[in-house]
C-alpha cells in the first residue's frame, strides 16, 4: 500500500483493509512502528506529496479519496473527515487563541463569517465539555490544561459534524483519569452523531472500552481481526495472544506471572516469504520462515497465521 | 502586558545602570585619563588643571561617578577636539543621527524586504536551487569583510561604472532646503523632488553593503524557522482541518515563523550602527559611524564616548521594542 | 536586554546538555558519522587545512623577505605606481616596494596566530566566567551574569574598538585582546546555560549521590557535556575574529607594526589606495574570505550534526 522511495524502498503499510461503518468503532491496535499513524494519514491525504508512494484504496461513501485532487481533498478534509492527534499541545497553534482554531473550520467549509462562528464555536466547547466556554475562546493554547486542551482538538474536529473521525492515540499524552475522560466523550460523540471512528492506538484498555472491531497491526499488516468480544476472549494470533498476556490484570490469581513477548519491533523481519513476527512467535514453526501467511477467515474473524493459538483464553475483557 | 512592559522597564534600568558603570571605568582606563578624555591630547597644562578641578578628580571616587552621571544625564559630553573642533559632542550627535538612522532604516528594509521573503521561498522548495544559492551565497556574506565590499561596490558602480555617486548624502549644488535631517523626507515634504531622489540615490551604496550581514542572517533564520514550523504537530491539524493553503501558510506557518526572526531583526538593527562605522567611513556618509571613526584617528574622546554611549542605548532600546512585539505575537509570553 | 542573542545561546547550550543525557558518547560518534558525509563540512575542512598547511610551510613556500623593500626602486609616488607582476614577483610589490606573494604567505602564519588567540582567549575568560556562574548559582551567577548581558547590550564591533582605544599604541596583542574580550560574554552564557542545564540532570545527580567531589563533577562530568556547543561557537569565532583584526586595522586601531605582515592589517591599510590599485587589497581580501568561510562552513555543519532536531 506504501511505499517511501529513498535510499532503500521501505513498505511501511501493506494490505491493511478494513471497513467503518456510520456509528461504529473500528481499533487499529499495535506497537509503535508498526504502521497504524501511516496509515491514518494515508486516509486523510496528509502523507507528504513527494515521497511516499500510495497504492490502494480509500472509499468514502462511494468516492475514492485517493483519485481527488488536492483541492478537493482539501475541501473533504475538516468537513467530512476530521482527525484527532496524539500530543494535544503540540497539535494546536500556540499563538493563536482557542476560538480562531475552532472558528476556522467553520468559516472555511459552512461559510459563516468569524463573528457569526463564535456562538457555535462556544457550542462545541461546551458539548466536548469544556467549561465557561465563551470565556475560553479567547484564552491560548498554554493556559488550558492537558485534557482540555484535547477536548479543544476534538471539538475543533468534530465542528463540521464529519462523518469519519480518526483518533490516532488520542489519550496516550494524558493522565489516567483524563483517558477516561476523553474516551467517555469520544463515545458519546459518536453514538449522538452517528459519526464513524477510526480508533488508533496501542493501549488495548482503549480497545475494550471503546471499539466494536479491532483489527491488530503487526510489521504494517493486519494479523487480526476479530469483534471486540471475540478477540479479547479468545485471541487466536499469538501476537495478539502476547499482547493480551502481558497486561496486568487486577483478578488475576495471586502469583501469576505476566508473560512479556520477547524482542522488539526491531525484531521484524520482511513479510516476503515468513511472517514478520516469526522471530518473537512462541508458536513460530519452520513453515512461518519460509512461506507468508495469508489472511483467512476463521469463525467469523480473519486471521494471518500458520500456527493459531488454540487454548480457550481465560480471561475476558 | 502592562505588566510585562513595566518588568522589562526595570530590566532595562538595570542595565543602563551596570553600562554607566562600565563607561565610567572605560573613561578612565582611556590613555591620559578623562581629562585626556575630554580635552584631547592637545590640552595645555592650565585647561588640564582647571578641569581636574572642575571635574573632582580630587574627589572620591563615588563622587566622580555621580558627577559623570550628572553630566551625562544633561547631555554634556565635553567638546569635540578632533571631528568638528569645537563642538559640542553633543550637538554632533543631533546633527549626524538623523542621517545614521536614515541608511539604517533604509538598510534594514533592504535586508528584511529581500531577506524574509527570500527565506520563505527557500524553506518551501528546500533543496532547490534557490534554497542551495541563498544558503551558500548567505555563507560567503558574512565571509566578507564589510568594508571590503563596501569597497568593491564603490569601485565597479561609482568609480568603474559611474552609475551612483561614491560619498556623501547629498550632492553640494542642489542647496536643498532642510527640515527634519532626513534628507529623502526632508524632499519629499518640500517637494524637492530632485533633492529627494539625490538623496535616495547617495544611500543605494552604503546601504547595501550595510544591509549584506542583516540580509544574510534574516535570509537564514527565516529559512530555518520555516522549516522548523512546517514540521510543526499544528500545520498538520491545520491541514487536517482541511484549510485553504493561503490560510494555512499565514495564520499558521509564517506567524509561527516570525517569533525568530523578528528577534534577529532587532538585533540586526541594534548592530547596524557597528556596520555603519565601517561603511560610512568608505563612503565618506557625514553620520555617527563616520564620526566615530573619525573619532578613532584622532583620538577625539568626548565623541568616542558619545558615540558608544548611544550606540549601546540604542541597541538596548532596540532590544525592549524587540521583546515587546515578541509579546504582541506570542501569547505564551505576554500572559505568562 | 538581549532577549535574542541570550536565548539562542542558552537554546544552543541547554540542546547539548539534553543530548549528553539522551545518548552519552554515541552523540559525537553518529555527528563524525554525519559529518564525514557531508559535502559542507568536508569543503570547510579542506580550505581549514590548507590556510593550516600554508601557514605551516610559508617560511619555506615564500621565496623573499615580506619586510625587505627589494623592489622599492619601482616605486614612484608622484605618479602613484607600485611595482608590477614581474619575474620572481608573479603578485607585485606593494606600496613599500615589498613582494606581495612573500607577504600574503607569510601574513597567513600571524592571521592564524590572531584567530586562533584570539578564540582561545575569548573562550577561556568565557570559561572562567560560565563555570563560575553554572557551578555556584546564587548571587555569583547573578552578578556574572548581569556584567555578561551588559557587554552583550553592546554591539559587538563596537565593543572591540571600545577596547580597542584603551590601547595606545597598539600592537598585535592588542588587537587580539579587543577582538577576544567580545567573545567573553557570548562563551560564558553558553557555558553557564549548559551548566546550568546540567545541574539538575541524571548523570550529575548520580554522580552527586555517589560523593563525587564537586570539582570532579565541574571538571569531569558537566565540561566535558558543554564541549559541543562550545566547538561549535570556537570554529564560528576563530573566522569572526580574523574579519573583526581586519576592521580594527581599517579604522586605524590596529598593529602599526607592518614589517611581519597579518592579512587582515594588509586588507585594512590598502583600502586608501583601493581606487587606484585594487589588488593590493583584493589579495588579502580573497584569502580572508576563503579562510573566513571555511570555518564557517565548518561550524555551520558541526552545529548541524550536533543538533538534536537533525538526528531523525
Amino acid at each position: 500500500m506504501f511505499q517511501r522511495k529513498g535510499e532503500e524502498p521501505f513498505t511501511a503499510v501493506d494490505g491493511v483493509s478494513f471497513d467503518v461503518e456510520p456509528g461504529q468503532t473500528v481499533g487499529l491496535v499495535g506497537e509503535s512502528g508498526c504502521g497504524k499513524s501511516v496509515t491514518s494519514l494515508a486516509i486523510m491525504g496528509l502523507l507528504p506529496r513527494r515521497g511516499p508512494k500510495i497504492s490502494g484504496s480509500v472509499r468514502f461513501e462511494g468516492t475514492e479519496l485517493l483519485s481527488l485532487s488536492d483541492k478537493q481533498m482539501r475541501d473533504r478534509r475538516g468537513r467530512d473527515l476530521g482527525m484527532v492527534f496524539q500530543d494535544p499541545l503540540s497539535s494546536l497553534n500556540p499563538v493563536i487563541p482557542i476560538g480562531l482554531q475552532v472558528t476556522e473550520v467553520l468559516e472555511r467549509h459552512r461559510g459563516m463569517s468569524r463573528k457569526a462562528a463564535q456562538p457555535h464555536a462556544a457550542d462545541l466547547l461546551d458539548k466536548v465539555g469544556i467549561p465557561d466556554p465563551t470565556r475560553r475562546l479567547s484564552e491560548y493554547p498554554h493556559q488550558l490544561s492537558g485534557g482540555m486542551r484535547q477536548r479543544a482538538l476534538i471539538a475543533m474536529a468534530l465542528a463540521c459534524k464529519p462523518r469519519l473521525l480518526i483518533a490516532d492515540e488520542p489519550t496516550t499524552a494524558l493522565d489516567v483519569t483524563i483517558q477516561a475522560q476523553i474516551l467517555a466523550l469520544l463515545a458519546e460523540l459518536v453514538q449522538d452523531t452517528e459519526t464513524a471512528l477510526v480508533m488508533i492506538t496501542h493501549d488495548l484498555g482503549v480497545v475494550a472500552g471503546l471499539c466494536d472491531e479491532v483489527n491488530v497491526l503487526y510489521g504494517g499488516r493486519v494479523v487480526e481481526r476479530a469483534r471486540r468480544h471475540e478477540l479479547f476472549k479468545r485471541p487466536r494470533h499469538p501476537y495478539t495472544h502476547g499482547l493480551l498476556a502481558s497486561i496486568p490484570r487486577l483478578d488475576a490469581p495471586r502469583g501469576e506471572r505476566l508473560v512479556p513477548i520477547k524482542g522488539s519491533v526491531a525484531d521484524n523481519i520482511p513479510w516476503t516469504n515468513a511472517c514478520a513476527f516469526a522471530p518473537r512467535c512462541p508458536n513460530a514453526l519452520d513453515t512461518c520462515v519460509e512461506t507468508t501467511p495469508v489472511m483467512e477467515a476463521d469463525n467469523g474473524r480473519l486471521l494471518r497465521c500458520h500456527n493459531p493459538v488454540e487454548q480457550e483464553q481465560e480471561v475476558s475483557a | 502586558m502592562l505588566r510585562f512592559t513595566v518588568r522589562r522597564l526595570i530590566q532595562l534600568v538595570g542595565v543602563v545602570a551596570v553600562l554607566s558603570l562600565l563607561l565610567f571605568a572605560w573613561l578612565r582606563s582611556l590613555p591620559g585619563g578623562p581629562v585626556s578624555a575630554l580635552l584631547g591630547e592637545r590640552g595645555t597644562e592650565e585647561s588640564r588643571a582647571r578641569l581636574t578641578a572642575e571635574l573632582g578628580l580630587d574627589q572620591p571616587i563615588i563622587t566622580q561617578y555621580f558627577k559623570f552621571i550628572g553630566r551625562a544625564l544633561s547631555g554634556d559630553f565635553g567638546t569635540s577636539t578632533g571631528v568638528q573642533p569645537g563642538t559640542a559632542a553633543m550637538d554632533i550627535f543631533l546633527e549626524r543621527f538623523p542621517a545614521t538612522l536614515e541608511l539604517s532604516i533604509f538598510a534594514i528594509v533592504v535586508a528584511v524586504a529581500f531577506g524574509i521573503p527570500l527565506g520563505y521561498l527557500a524553506a518551501k522548495r528546500r533543496g532547490g536551487w534557490l534554497d542551495n544559492l541563498g544558503v551558500v551565497g548567505s555563507l560567503i556574506g558574512v565571509a566578507v569583510p564589510v568594508f571590503f565590499l563596501a569597497f568593491l561596490l564603490k569601485y565597479v558602480f561609482a568609480v568603474n561604472l559611474n552609475w551612483l555617486p561614491s560619498y556623501g548624502r547629498q550632492a553640494d549644488a542642489l542647496e536643498a532646503t532642510r527640515v527634519t535631517g532626513f534628507f529623502v523626507l526632508d524632499g519629499l515634504l518640500t517637494q524637492e523632488w530632485d533633492a529627494a531622489w539625490d538623496a535616495f540615490v547617495h544611500l543605494i551604496l552604503p546601504g547595501v553593503a550595510l544591509a549584506t550581514i542583516p540580509f544574510a542572517v534574516i535570509f537564514r533564520i527565516t529559512r530555518a524557522a520555516v522549516l522548523d514550523v512546517l514540521d510543526e504537530d499544528y500545520v498538520r491539524t491545520a491541514e487536517s482541518k482541511g484549510l485553504t493553503l493561503q490560510t494555512i501558510r499565514t495564520r499558521h506557518v509564517v506567524r509561527n515563523a516570525m517569533l525568530p526572526v523578528v528577534t534577529t531583526i532587532g538585533l540586526q538593527t541594534g548592530a547596524l550602527l557597528a556596520g555603519a562605522v565601517l561603511t560610512e567611513k568608505v563612503f565618506a556618509y557625514p553620520g555617527l559611524g563616520e564620526a566615530l571613526a573619525i573619532s578613532f584617528e584622532r583620538r577625539d574622546y568626548p565623541v568616542l564616548q558619545m558615540v558608544i554611549l548611544m550606540a549601546a542605548l540604542v541597541y538596548v532600546v532596540i532590544n525592549l521594542l524587540v521583546d515587546l512585539s515578541y509579546a504582541l505575537i506570542d501569547p505564551r509570553i505576554r500572559t505568562r | 536586554m538581549t532577549t535574542t542573542k541570550k536565548e539562542r545561546v542558552d537554546a544552543l547550550a541547554a540542546s547539548s546538555a539534553k543530548k549528553a543525557d539522551d545518548s552519552g558518547v554515541s552523540l559525537a560518534a553518529s555527528a563524525w558519522r554525519s559529518l564525514r558525509r557531508n559535502p559542507v563540512f568536508l569543503i570547510g575542512a579542506v580550505l581549514v587545512a590548507l590556510f593550516v598547511l600554508v601557514a605551516l610551510l610559508s617560511p619555506l613556500l615564500a621565496q623573499h623577505d615580506p619586510g625587505e623593500r627589494m623592489l622599492a626602486d619601482q616605486v614612484v609616488k608622484a605618479r602613484n605606481e607600485i611595482p608590477p607582476a614581474q619575474a620572481g614577483h608573479p603578485l607585485g610589490g606593494d606600496l613599500q616596494g615589498r613582494d606581495l606573494l612573500s607577504r600574503l604567505l607569510i601574513g597567513s602564519q600571524q592571521t592564524l596566530m590572531v584567530g586562533v588567540l584570539a578564540t582561545v582567549l575569548g573562550l577561556i575568560g568565557g570559561l572562567v566566567l560560565g563555570t563560575l556562574a553554572g557551578a555556584l548559582g546564587g548571587w555569583v551567577d547573578s552578578l556574572v551574569m548581569r556584567a555578561v548581558d551588559v557587554m552583550l547590550s553592546i554591539p559587538s564591533l563596537l565593543l572591540a574598538v571600545s577596547v580597542g582605544v584603551l590601547f595606545s599604541p597598539p600592537n598585535i596583542y592588542t588587537v587580539i585582546v579587543a577582538v577576544a574580550i567580545v567573545q567573553v560574554p557570548i562563551f560564558a552564557r553558553l557555558l553557564r546555560g549548559s551548566m546550568l542545564a546540567q545541574r539538575h540532570s541524571d548523570h550529575v545527580l548520580a554522580a552527586r549521590s555517589l560523593g563525587v567531589k564537586p570539582g570532579a563533577i565541574v571538571f569531569r562530568h558537566m565540561l566535558p557535556n558543554s564541549l559541543g556547543p562550545v566547538i561549535v561557537q570556537s570554529t564560528l569565532v576563530l573566522a569572526v575574529a580574523i574579519i573583526d583584526a581586519a576592521a580594527l586595522s581599517f579604522l586605524g586601531l590596529g598593529n602599526p607594526d607592518d614589517s611581519v605582515p597579518e592579512w587582515g592589517q594588509m586588507l585594512g591599510t590598502s583600502q586608501q589606495v583601493f581606487d587606484s590599485h585594487p589588488n593590493l587589497a583584493f589579495w588579502p581580501a580573497g584569502c580572508i574570505i576563503v579562510v573566513a568561510l571555511g570555518f564557517t562552513l565548518m561550524g555551520e555543519a558541526l552545529r548541524e550534526a550536533l543538533d538534536p532536531k537533525n538526528r531523525r
